[in-house]
């Protein structure tokens, strides 16, 4: 019966996936102008800020550790991908943008940024996982920085990429920079990223190191007195976890035509920084996946539209003027989730699919509850 | 030789003011064991109150400084606003991760509040510049502003630890720090301490502040965020919840970042830094002077 079950889920997410790639590979055949320039760069980006988040969580979510220095993966995965597919293009092994060379190419450059951020996650996690807590989130502050700042030291990442041009924070010939026309083309590559991804995300989080990992982050002692190698799992998991990030530093660069690495900073103006990622995450629900998904593409669209909406134009006069400070709002409404769901909104529960039709009777059945408390505390209130 | 004074000069007066705000997170990390984010921030509140102050003083007759005591209450009040309305709700529910996520959520929050403030805006200041005299040594030029810096900050922490030592107030927070619970059972009001605590830390981010804009004249709202990450690596360096362990990780701090600048490049100092913080944790995870405290099951 179970087993039954699991199938069917398999079937229909499939299905669904099957739809969503199908309907992007529609769109980025027949899509008009508008979508060109609006639809399509904005669903790259939130392509990387989904395996951004996803990413994070595996390390805040399940091992319960809080890494700072998130986005020097993200960095070294962004700045791999771009001189690899560079060096590409100036040994010639493809002149355009197209052919299935280039998609080789491009696909070869996301497996090595990502090999390349584990490898790096490999060798800061082994000595920084040593320490726990506000320690850990520190020292991973502390290896974002030094990355960023190796980085911009690198002759070769800057100005004219491979050429020994000076030091500088941008690498401005970036091969793999995708035009307006070539992302609408791709897009598929960008979602198919995701899939991927997030498949092999969610496999690992229900295999038995999904298992292993959540225990740590529940009772480390506990766990590492039934005989878990505590050190070992963590190592890995951040390891595994950088893998992803590298490879949505990889599709950074591919949605954006020059890299500097203040983008990669702890903290910025824009979007995309180590601490805005772990905004997402405990918004989403530290422990869910799913949630991750939900709140990089609801914080994504919260920041585009606030930037470029008109709801915020009809806004009265004072709320536009907290709106011009977008990270205000943010950073209220985190400590507002923080303090009445400590776990974030979805907790650790993930929804699926499947389920979605038993959703009435659920919310039902919540309700029903929750009537039967307020019932309860009131009977004892009239008993006192 | 005089290159070598003049960076070492230059690395105390830095580490100095690390230190200064080191000692400020180092007790509250004590008591609560909680990175406090904002404390960067609150130099920044500092900064700005001065920035507003110090002409008014000078117009009153006063010398200038004396605008730092109005700088002290603003940031012992914003500190204290600040564990009212975040910390204390978040410490009754969460845990140790949802504190820290809400401190860098309170560390925005105050940026970002101070942006929109239209007296202050998101453009840098100049404020108005103290102990701008300079005394010349045997080639060494050093400005009065070092001198009184390194002397403030040694005062500074020499009061800090004569009061957690000798006074009532003090004694609580050890005891706090040490064991809540037991604190709370020997009728120490938990609470009352907390707060007390940061205000104590935040004034002293106020008197950072003034040594601070002594040294480099720029106001900026997000000045806090790299000053308070160096004076946090600074306050773990030396081992966190100890008083002198805080002075003398911001000494390291600032001597290191002052060789890098002199001898290396200005570019690679936040390497540097990081490297030295990532070294010292893995030789002795609890900082230079800090005490080894094994975990309970």
């Amino acid at each position: 019966m179970r087993q039954d079950k699991t199938a069917k889920r398999y079937l229909i997410n499939g299905i669904a996936l099957a739809l969503l790639m199908a309907v992007s590979v529609c769109i980025s055949l027949t899509g008009g102008n508008t979508i060109k320039l609006k639809v399509v760069p904005a669903v790259w980006q939130c392509c990387y800020l989904i395996i951004m988040a996803a990413s994070l969580n595996l390390v805040l979510g399940f091992l319960g550790q809080l890494s700072l220095g998130h986005c020097g993966f993200m960095a070294v995965g962004a700045y791999t991908a771009a001189l690899i597919s560079l060096a590409f293009q100036r040994a010639g092994i493809y002149e355009a943008k197209s052919g299935a060379a280039f998609i080789l190419v491009v696909i070869a450059s996301f497996i090595a940024a990502g090999l390349l951020a584990a490898i790096l996650g490999l060798i800061v996690g082994i000595p920084a996982l040593r320490l726990k807590g506000d320690y850990l989130a520190i020292i991973t502050l502390g290896f974002g920085m030094i990355i960023v700042n190796l980085i911009n030291n690198i002759p070769f990442c800057g100005q004219q990429g491979l050429s020994q041009g000076a030091a500088s924070s941008a690498l401005y010939a970036n091969g793999l920079g995708f035009s307006n026309d070539e992302k609408m083309k791709y897009m598929w590559l960008g979602i198919l990223a995701v899939i991927l991804c997030m498949t092999v995300m969610f496999m690992f989080v229900r295999s038995k190191y999904g298992r292993i990992i959540r225990a740590i982050r529940d009772n480390e002692i506990a766990a590492s007195a039934s005989g878990i190698n505590v050190s070992f799992y963590k190592v890995m998991t951040f390891a595994f976890s950088a893998f992803f990030a590298g490879v949505a530093g990889a599709l950074y660069s591919c949605c954006n035509s020059a890299l500097a690495t203040t983008s990669f900073a702890f903290t910025n103006g824009s979007i995309l920084n180590s601490v805005f990622i772990v905004v997402m995450v405990v918004i989403g629900g530290m422990g869910s996946l799913t949630g991750s998904v939900v709140a990089a593409i609801g914080m994504f669209l919260l920041n585009y539209t606030i930037k470029n909406g008109a709801w915020v134009n009809a806004l009265p006069g004072f709320l536009q003027g907290i709106f011009t400070y977008p990270m205000l709002v943010y950073s209220v409404a985190l400590i507002i989730v923080i303090m009445f769901r400590p776990r974030g909104i979805m907790g650790t529960s993930e929804f699926a699919l499947y389920d979605i039709p038993k959703w009435p009777a659920r919310i039902k059945k919540h309700f029903a509850k929750e009537a039967a408390k307020s019932e309860k505390r009131e009977e004892a209130a009239v008993n006192e | 030789m005089i290159t070598f004074i003049q960076f070492l000069i230059t690395g105390l007066r830095l580490g100095s003011v690390y230190a200064l705000i080191a000692l400020g997170y180092t007790m509250v990390y004590g008591i609560i064991k909680l990175i406090n984010f904002a404390h960067g921030d609150f130099i920044m509140v500092g900064g700005y109150t001065l920035y507003f102050t110090i002409p008014v003083m000078m117009r009153l007759g006063l010398p200038g400084w004396t605008a730092v005591i109005l700088a002290v209450i603003v940031c012992a009040c914003v500190g204290m606003l600040v564990e009212l309305l975040a910390y204390r709700p978040v410490r009754k529910k969460g845990t140790n991760l949802t504190a820290l996520i809400t401190a860098i959520a309170m560390s925005f929050v105050l940026e970002n509040l101070a942006q929109a403030i239209p007296a202050i805006g998101p453009d840098p200041r100049v404020p108005y510049t103290l102990f701008s005299k300079t005394v010349t040594i045997g080639g060494v030029s050093i400005s009065t502003a070092t001198f009184i810096t390194i002397i403030v900050s040694a005062l500074v922490m020499i009061g800090l630890y004569l009061f957690t030592q000798k006074t009532r107030i003090g004694r609580a927070m050890r005891c706090v720090s040490e064991d809540k619970q037991a604190a709370v059972l020997m009728g120490i009001n938990v609470n009352r301490t907390i707060i007390i605590t940061f205000a104590i830390g935040a004034g002293l981010a106020a008197v950072a502040a003034l040594m601070y804009i002594a040294q480099y004249p720029k106001l900026y709202t997000t000045m806090g965020a790299t000053l308070g990450i160096y004076a946090f690596v600074a306050a773990v360096l030396g081992g966190i919840g100890s008083l002198p362990g805080a002075m003398l990780g911001g000494m390291v701090i600032g001597i290191i970042q002052s060789a890098t600048n002199t001898y290396i490049s200005s570019s690679m100092s936040d390497t540097f830094v990081y490297l030295i913080l990532i070294i010292v944790l893995m030789i002795k995870p609890a900082g230079i002077l800090g005490k080894n405290v094994g975990e309970k099951v």
